[in-house]
């Protein structure tokens, strides 16, 4: 049963449309991501599911009921800000407990559900501190501890772990996924990055200027890409993408391989003339260009570890080819189709 | 020849101008000269002036210790100057604040003509206070008074008992009470929405998320989190009032009968009007300590405005 | 229906607010306006209604205060008195922000707030002793005085305000123009200085206003006519005996204080941060 559903919402300020006719839904218990590059309209999409905003058209469902003309406060969500939004004047404590406080819950039913959330956050022994005084990842528990202690239907997340730095994010986002886990309450998760999208997501929504692009698990939106955009988006180092009929023939770097260790399936090759490589350890990433293909920018090649590098070198041809089953087609509007038959990539 | 020219050796003073030890120092010496010329030195002269007889008349010194204080203090004027000084100043902020509250709740909406608005309600603080002092004194004449005029007019006022506004003693402190409060409240107005802007907006979105209603979110979350920068504001004003002399002098010479007289007035009329100078240094000094208490939770304030 | 009437109700009570408190600020200076303007039979005449004219505006009140008394001196003294102790504020106050903004350590900081602290010092404390400071001087009545002594709330103000914006001008361009063969002063001038021309502006403004603010120091010290600044003059010399010249001192009145609300209203939201140190932008 969909715990939240968007239907063909629309936003406008001016003529701008900041959030154009999107249609999703999160079911119970899933972990929804709102993945695209920043102004597409994911925080738009999420303050309207929240009530801080009002769509210009469409409706907003939440346990199945319309509740475009409810506030926030009645909607069942609850809210994890980007800065957290932490009331900087009240300790940890009267944080968690003032959600609870503006519905006149009784004190002693207060304590109970405050002592539940700041426990289940591993956060107890910071009770009579205040914001400031908590590092990045404290503050973010604090958050979801107040965010928790409503019991709401669905959690609403913008972009939480971009305040951190970079070595907390990691960690703060397998606890996070674990978080979710436990209390199996559906989240919407709005991100740009794509990294964090897919390790967390269990589906992504690809929002681009307004429009949702595509909807899926990890798996289908990054072997399934609908269109360019979402091809594009997803993967480091990006998919290369070229001219081909007027639209385009795509392949990812990690598909782009020396011919001779691409043994059994059919395969398409391409004569890649290498121009620079970057070892990264874990990888080596190859940057050329194919014979005699026009493609959008630098094609790619990345290749693992322990890959054999002879006769691999910058400045040098090479062979490579791309499993026949790897190749994406798109036409020129850049949607995805399956390939005409015949036609030679 | 050589490659490289060797200079040969110069005096440490060569670089001077480059070191900032001495350029520091060297740039703030001014400032730091004239506030201890030109404010430590005449408050330091002001006790020195105290503790003796002093006049302008006699101005020999001559050393009498505490006997101006005990003089000051048994005073019955001096007495009521200090009550006079303390109900106007108390008086003043609380209709500054709730005034200065209420204005800055409504220019912070936006509507037609809010600019022009804006800069009406700023006015009063604006304008030099003895011009706009005058402008209420013309507006409390004892014969031609607006004020008087219009009450009558609705039928509040006996036309042949017009009020005294600045005659009689309770309308006296009133006029000047309002006047005061007349030019504080702007202030007020523009710091409460200078400090309803700085509040951070997720701050706010989780207060609404959370259930907080417009009330609620005012006065549970927004007010405690401003509150160092109203303490500042407050503090300022608590001190300009305290400190007037012109209001006071313009409207009511102290008068009636020093029945409104404050310390700076009081202190003008016996340490310049009447050439007194040491008990008239001995009222001034009684605002110094008033002016520690107000230094201290400044200072407090203006360490806790980081939250 | 109700819902509408509401609505009406509600926006009425709201402007009708607003006129209100828009009132109570600016009625004086209506009333500073009027009365200006009108004749003195109009003016003094218990019957007629005082809000509007009775008899044809006149600007007879304002041509006796240009022609017939002091007025133009005092604006002129006025001018003199500010622009010398903008001069002189500015001289001491922008070197002593920049030191202060780049002293090491928490010594700038706390220095800094002992400059600014003096600001609270009271005129109606110092004046007794700085009228003997004065006289001993031999600067009594003349307006050279108020020179010497309106810097004493100018500088702390000033020097806190330009400390703040100092202090957020990065460090690196100076270090540049050192490394590039500047002293420290050198540096200073050439690198900073052309970057703060806002807030020395903002500086330039806040020390006229204030100078045109004061009248505790001018009462004090001055008693000559000729020499007293236009918020001195017109409270004290626009009486002959015991009557007050209503017309003439309304229209004096008016003029001296429009430049001062018209730059206040310009600079109002820097002198608010200056206050709260920053706190509020």
């Amino acid at each position: 049963m969909a715990a939240v559903s968007t239907n063909d919402i629309t936003k406008r300020f001016g003529d701008v449309p900041a959030v154009d006719g999107i249609s999703l839904t999160a079911r119970d218990g899933e972990f929804m991501v709102l993945l695209g590059p920043s102004g597409c309209g994911k925080t738009t999409l999420l303050r309207i599911i929240a009530g801080l905003e009002k769509p210009t058209s469409g409706e907003v469902l939440i346990d199945g009921e319309v509740v475009n003309d409810q506030p926030p406060r009645v909607r069942g969500i609850a809210m994890v800000f980007q800065s957290y939004g932490l009331y900087p004047h009240l300790t940890v404590w009267n944080n968690i407990a003032f959600p609870l406080r503006t519905q006149g819950m009784r004190r002693d039913e207060i304590k109970r559900k405050v002592a539940w959330a700041a426990g289940l956050l591993s956060i107890d022994h910071l009770a009579e501190r205040r914001p400031r005084q908590l590092s990045g990842g404290e503050r973010q528990r604090v958050a979801l501890a107040r965010a928790l202690v409503r019991d709401p239907s669905v959690f609403l997340l913008d972009e939480p772990l971009s305040n951190l730095d970079a070595k907390l994010r990691a960690s703060a986002r397998s606890e996070l996924k674990q978080f979710q886990k436990t209390v199996r309450t559906a989240t919407i998760y709005v991100t740009h990055d794509q990294v964090e999208a897919m390790g967390m997501g269990d589906r992504i929504a690809v929002i681009d200027r307004g429009r949702l692009r595509q909807v899926g698990t990890p798996a289908e939106i990054y072997e399934q890409p609908a269109d360019e955009f979402v091809a594009s988006f997803l993967g480091t180092p990006p998919m290369n993408l070229i001219e081909r009929d007027g639209g385009s023939l795509g392949f990812r770097p990690e598909n782009f391989l020396p011919r001779e260790l691409l043994n059994g399936a059919p395969v398409v090759e391409f004569p890649f003339r290498i121009e620079r490589l970057e070892y990264l350890g874990s990888e080596r990433i190859l940057y050329g260009a194919l014979d005699g293909r026009a493609a959008k920018r630098e094609v790619t090649a990345k290749l693992p570890a322990h890959a054999a590098l002879d006769g691999i070198s910058p400045g040098a041809w090479h062979k490579f080819a791309v499993r026949e089953k790897e190749l994406r087609y798109f036409d020129r509007d850049g949607r995805s189709v399956r390939n005409p038959q015949g036609t030679p990539p | 020849m050589t490659a490289l020219a060797v200079p040969a050796p110069r005096a440490k003073s060569r670089f001077l101008l480059d070191r900032p030890e001495i350029m520091g120092p060297l740039f703030i010496a001014p400032a730091i000269l004239y506030v201890l010329v030109l404010v430590a030195l005449p408050f330091l002269l002001a006790i020195y002036y105290a503790v003796s007889a002093y006049t302008i008349y006699d101005p020999t010194y001559r050393f009498i210790g505490l006997k101006n204080f005990t003089d000051v203090i048994a005073s019955e004027v001096f007495r009521r100057t200090l009550i006079n000084t303390l109900v106007f100043t108390i008086g003043a902020q609380v209709i500054g604040l709730l005034l200065g509250k209420f204005g800055a709740m409504l220019l912070m909406q936006e509507f037609r003509g809010r600019g022009l608005a804006r800069a009406l309600v700023v006015l009063p603080w604006a304008v030099p206070v003895s011009l706009a002092t005058l402008a209420w004194q013309w507006m409390f004449d004892s014969l031609y008074s607006v004020i008087n005029w219009t009450l009558i007019a609705v039928g509040l006022m006996d036309p042949a008992e017009p009020w005294q506004w600045l005659g009689q003693q309770d309308l006296a402190m009133i006029a000047v009470t309002v006047v005061h409060a007349w030019r504080l409240f702007p202030f007020g107005v523009v710091i409460f929405i200078a400090g309803f802007t700085s509040v951070p907006k997720d701050v706010l979105d989780a207060a609404t998320i959370d259930g907080a209603g417009f009330w609620r979110r005012n006065y549970q979350i927004i007010l405690p989190i401003i509150a160092p920068i109203i303490m500042i504001a407050l503090i300022f004003g608590t001190v300009f009032t305290f400190t007037d002399l012109s209001v006071v002098y313009l409207l009511t010479r102290g008068g009636p009968m020093n029945g409104t007289q404050v310390l700076g007035s009081l202190a003008f009329q016996v340490g310049i009007l009447s050439g007194d100078v040491a008990h008239g240094a001995v009222i001034c000094l009684f605002l110094f300590p008033f002016l520690l208490v107000a230094v201290i939770f400044l200072l407090r304030m203006l360490r806790r405005r980081e939250i | 229906m109700v819902a509408v009437a509401r609505r009406i109700a509600a926006t009425g009570s709201f402007y009708a607010a607003v006129v209100v408190l828009v009132t109570f600020s600016a009625f004086p200076f209506y009333w500073m306006l009027i009365t200006s303007l009108k004749t003195d039979g109009d003016l003094y005449n218990l019957e007629s209604n005082p809000y509007w004219f009775n008899a044809a505006p006149t600007l007879a009140h304002l041509e006796y205060l240009f022609t017939d008394t002091l007025f133009v001196q005092w604006l002129m003294n006025t001018a003199l008195i500010g622009v010398c102790v903008v001069a002189i504020t500015l001289a001491v106050a922008v070197p002593a922000g920049y030191s202060l903004a780049r002293a090491p350590g928490r010594s700038g900081e706390t220095l800094g707030i002992g400059i600014f602290l003096t600001y609270l010092v009271p005129p109606t404390l110092l004046f007794l002793p700085l009228s003997r400071v004065v006289s001993g001087l031999g600067l009594q009545d003349s307006l050279w005085s108020l020179v010497v002594v309106y810097p004493t709330f100018t500088i702390p103000f000033c020097t806190w305000l330009l400390m703040g914006f100092f202090k957020s001008v990065p460090r690196e361009i100076e270090e540049a123009a050192i490394v590039d063969g500047c002293t420290v002063l050198g540096a200073f001038v050439k690198t900073v200085l052309p970057l703060s021309v806002p807030a020395i502006l903002t500086v330039v403004i806040f020390a006229f206003t204030l100078t045109m603010q004061e009248f505790v120091y001018a009462l004090t010290f001055i008693s000559t006519s000729a020499e007293k600044p236009v918020t001195l003059g017109v409270a004290t010399d626009l009486i002959r005996g015991d009557v007050f010249y209503w017309g003439e001192l309304m229209g004096a009145a008016l003029i001296a204080s429009v430049p001062v609300a018209i730059a206040y209203n310009l600079f109002l939201d820097r002198f608010i941060s200056g206050i709260t140190g920053g706190a509020v932008k």
